[in-house]
């Protein structure tokens, strides 16, 4: 036990660590959109903080990008009424600011959105502000990006091309006085080190402190991942009300390290195993997890279980961020079609291989192609078939076939549902429950470019073009 | 120790550890998580970066490498080149790998019996019993 302080240690004591509490309530653009009211309640019981919601995935830009060539105001997270509108007026009358990358391809639009949610709510006009940069579209961005891909860039139509940005730009627009900053591609433990850098300060090469606290972003930003989502596994791993869990809440202190909890009155759970899970997902070097804020450094992290649903992460540093910045560029990839059909009883499963033989043999070199037995073999199977090749008949009686092909032509793609319909009448005995998909591809390819070649920073809404 | 120790029992992964995955591009992570100090020892020699190369041989990852974080009782598996192309390119259903944990997980590995009998376990199912007249 400590004995009080005196009066003189009290004096030259410093100040007791501000902490800078940030809850996350999304993981993705698809994730539940029911979790901000608790973290936000949670926020406001403990003194205030930052709201954080992640909607990006790699080819959700795309998609947007998609979006707003169809409709010049779209572009943004399609759901963002629902995620921001239950919030808003409890996060602008204490104080909680909301930070997202929810701008996709088209911040200014999603920031004007947000305006005209709080005039419908009869709120006073918050104080947003947009990020720009990401967005590689000017023809010195587009020659660079020839230079560093290739000529394989030549032989795509390009959908979109983002680089990465990082915290800084938030934060300088949080300490503005930016009541929500709409961002489009930042990186994803930025959306937690922008609000985190802004409270307490670092220096720009502040490194152990800058890796600590994107680590607690990179805790965040897969919603319920650290809280009990994702996580389940009856009888060795259980989770107390899943269909409830809680989303996540980080506390990080001047030093950048942090504890992480969940919204209060929720289901799920946070303790050393949900917190290592997150913490090693989308890992590859723990000695260097690459941000364009830093280069973290989690090879000697350590967690601590501090009590029910409180975790704190120690022993993570931070070293130079890397040189250049990571860009991701997606391109029309063709045309991907999914056809299925189901056998049952005798001999299903030696049907279902029938069907996928005559199929193969139908299509032959048009398209490649891969098979999948559901019920038998459909997922640790690779895309040549050798492992389904070499797995041998079980006689599984409940069999779904799935033919998968993807070619840069509809027509040659469409070819796979037809086959497969067709299966219907001129395939093996008692095939049923046929459903096929065509949809168009995006793929990707990634590159890093300097850093001067992004223009990027912050601008009040008013001014956002 | 060896399979054949009388005083060893041959065990799922599962038992000693839990794990998830993560991808990025056509490259795989899968983290695997001791359990306690007693699973991490166990991992540490039994769970080789050889021998996950082996046990994905099906999808011909090019490289395995392992990443230790003994702070965490932890190692992370990073497999490249396993998940014919990744999100954009793969046929696959699971084309981000997410399930590829769970094969980890089935890896046999050969424990001592003292350790196995307090570890956590799923009780198999006997066998279908023959289909009624």
């Amino acid at each position: 036990m400590t004995p009080p302080p005196t009066c003189l240690q009290e004096e030259t004591l410093p100040m007791p660590d501000s902490v800078c509490l940030v809850g996350c309530a999304t993981g993705f653009s698809g994730d539940r959109t029911d979790g901000a009211p608790a973290v936000v309640r949670s926020l406001i019981a403990r003194g205030g903080g930052t709201l954080i919601f992640e909607t990006l995935a790699e080819r959700t830009l795309a998609l947007a990008q998609l979006a707003r060539r169809q409709d010049p105001e779209a572009g943004y997270e399609p759901l963002l009424d629902e995620l921001v509108g239950p919030v808003l007026a409890d996060c602008l009358a204490h104080g909680i600011r909301i930070v997202s990358n929810f701008g996709a391809a088209n911040p200014p639009a999603a920031a004007r959105r947000i305006a005209a949610l709080a005039r419908e709510q009869g709120l006073p006009a918050p104080r947003i502000a947009v990020i720009h940069g990401d967005q590689l579209d000017t023809p010195a961005q587009r020659a660079l990006l020839r230079e560093r891909l290739g000529a394989r860039l030549d032989e795509v139509e390009v959908v979109s091309a983002n680089a990465y940005l990082g915290a800084h730009e938030i934060a300088q627009a949080l300490r503005a006085g930016a009541q929500i900053v709409v961002a489009g591609r930042v990186a994803d433990p930025s959306l937690t080190l922008g609000p985190a850098l802004a409270h307490h300060g670092w220096a720009d090469d502040a490194w152990p402190e800058l890796g600590r606290a994107t680590m607690a972003g990179h805790m965040l930003e897969c919603g319920t991942q650290v809280s009990g989502g994702y996580f389940a596994v009856p009888g060795l791993k259980d989770v107390p009300d899943l269909h409830d869990a809680g989303f996540p809440i980080a506390a990080i202190r001047a030093d950048g390290s942090f504890t992480i909890t969940k919204a209060d009155a929720t289901g799920g759970r946070v303790d050393a195993l949900t917190v290592k899970e997150q913490l090693l997902y989308e890992v590859h070097d723990p000695a260097r997890y690459l941000t364009p804020d830093v280069t973290a450094d989690l090879s000697r992290a350590r967690v601590e279980t501090l009590g029910p649903d409180l975790v704190a992460v120690h022993g993570i540093t931070g070293h130079a961020r890397p040189p250049e910045l990571k860009v991701n560029v997606c391109y029309q990839g063709g045309w991907l079609a999914e056809a299925e059909i189901s056998y049952a009883g005798v001999q299903a499963e030696a049907r279902a291989r029938l069907a996928a033989d005559m199929v193969s043999r139908r299509l032959g070199d048009a398209l490649p192609l891969r098979f999948d037995l559901i019920g038998a073999l459909s997922i640790l199977g690779d895309d040549a078939g050798r492992r389904l090749a070499a797995e041998p008949d079980r006689q599984r009686r409940d069999v779904r076939l799935r033919v998968a092909g993807e070619h840069a032509t509809r027509a040659v793609a469409e070819r796979v549902l037809r086959e497969v319909t067709a299966l219907y009448t001129c395939g093996p005995a008692g095939g049923g429950g046929v459903r096929t998909s065509l949809r168009p591809r995006l793929n990707m390819m990634s590159c890093t470019i300097p850093r001067e070649a992004v223009a990027s920073g912050w601008r009040w809404l008013e001014e956002a073009a | 120790m060896s399979a054949q120790d009388p005083h060893s029992v041959v065990v799922p992964l599962y038992r000693l550890a839990h794990s998830r995955t993560g991808d990025k591009g056509n490259t795989s992570n899968i983290s695997l998580i001791a359990w306690d100090g007693d699973c991490y020892a166990i991992l540490r020699h039994a769970v080789t970066g050889e021998r996950v190369a082996q046990w994905f041989g099906d999808r011909a990852p090019t490289r395995v490498t392992r990443y230790d974080l003994p702070g965490l009782e932890a190692m992370n598996f990073v497999l490249e080149n396993v998940l014919d192309g990744g999100v954009n390119d793969a046929l696959n259903l699971d084309a981000h790998g997410k399930s590829l944990s769970f094969h980890l997980l089935d890896m046999p590995v050969s424990v001592p019996a003292a350790l196995a009998a307090r570890l956590p376990d799923i009780p198999a199912l006997p066998p279908d019993p023959p289909a009624q007249a």
